[in-house]
């Protein structure tokens, strides 16, 4: 049974390239999109701990930018 | 109603639901690779190699689909003059343009021991390979012109041209004749697909759309980060 699985009658090779490329395609876009995803947020929060304190405290008042420091990974101020 | 709808509200929509939509997303693509791979009966005329659809057709249909919905948002920001039209449209295409790119790879892979040629240059085919071409387009005029300030209108203009080639793939199969099978799943009249083939397409497409889905969100929040990091630059 699982050789008739791997095999499906000679069109195993097809069968399961097509498959195969479509799971990589699907596993390099996930971890571009992340990489690039991080990689923005890491620039907010690196540009934001930067700022004067004055611009921090006013940067605070908008409730987007916790959010985005809250949900990037591994930074620490 | 355009008044509320801007990416900062999306932003923290979006971060709590991405976790629950990987998980449902890793859930039914488990089911649907086990239809399709094992479950589902072999064709008795291709055999086992019609296991190809259950990747082929849902990408095709996906990254029809984005194309449209990118052409319609570039239109409504000329209407309504809304940058986030444009913000969804830039996210959704690197996911559309990758599930053409598994359209006419899968489509190839299957069209060997099917038709016994890699590649014909039918109306299906060489329009599918035209809509890729339009999607990297798209892409790269969002690099190429990125400060121009007309940057917004070129992306959306090739958007909008890229968009009359939708109906002409759709309908390709049925003005000319094509090596490419007509339409068996049909909206308005009786499938031709037999039910224990349908099942798994339908599940593979939840879960194809599901995972652009998952990337569009990913884009965005990326964008909306990038617009927020500018954002900075002006305090």
């Amino acid at each position: 049974m699982i050789n008739q699985l791997f095999l499906m009658n000679g069109y195993g090779v097809y069968v399961w390239s097509a498959f195969g490329f479509t799971i990589f395609c699907f596993i390099s876009l996930y971890l571009i999109t992340k990489f690039q995803l991080t990689r923005e947020q890491n620039k907010f929060t690196k540009k934001f701990a930067g700022l004067p304190q004055a611009k921090i405290e006013l940067a605070k008042t908008q409730k987007i930018n916790k959010e985005i420091i809250v949900n990037t990974p591994n930074f620490n101020f | 109603m355009l008044k509320n709808f801007n990416p900062n509200k999306a932003f923290f929509l979006t971060t709590k639901i991405l976790k629950t939509l990987f998980f449902i997303f890793i859930i039914i693509l488990i089911i649907g690779l086990t239809e399709s791979l094992w479950i589902s009966p072999e064709d008795y005329k291709q055999s086992h190699s019609v296991r190809i659809m259950y990747v082929h057709v849902p990408s095709a249909w996906i990254s029809l689909g984005i194309f449209a919905f990118i052409g319609i948002l570039s239109l409504f920001n000329f209407i309504f003059k809304n940058k986030n039209f444009s913000l969804i449209a830039k996210s959704l295409s690197t996911s559309g343009f990758v599930f053409c790119i598994i359209a006419l790879v899968t489509g190839s892979i299957w069209g060997y021991p099917t038709w016994g040629t890699w590649w014909v240059w039918d109306a299906r085919i060489t329009s599918m390979l035209l809509l890729s071409i339009f999607y990297l387009m798209y892409i790269l005029s969002w690099k190429v012109f990125e400060k121009n300030i007309n940057q917004e209108k070129i992306s959306s203009i090739i958007a909008i041209i890229g968009m009359l080639n939708v109906p002409i793939i759709k309908f390709s199969v049925d003005w000319w004749n094509t090596l490419h099978q007509n339409a068996t799943v049909k909206i308005f009249s009786k499938s031709s697909i037999h039910p224990s083939m349908m099942l798994p397409l339908l599940i593979m497409t939840v879960a194809f759309a599901l995972f652009s889905l998952i990337i569009f969100i990913m884009e965005y929040k990326a964008e909306v980060v990038k617009l927020k990091n500018k954002g900075l630059d002006r305090l």
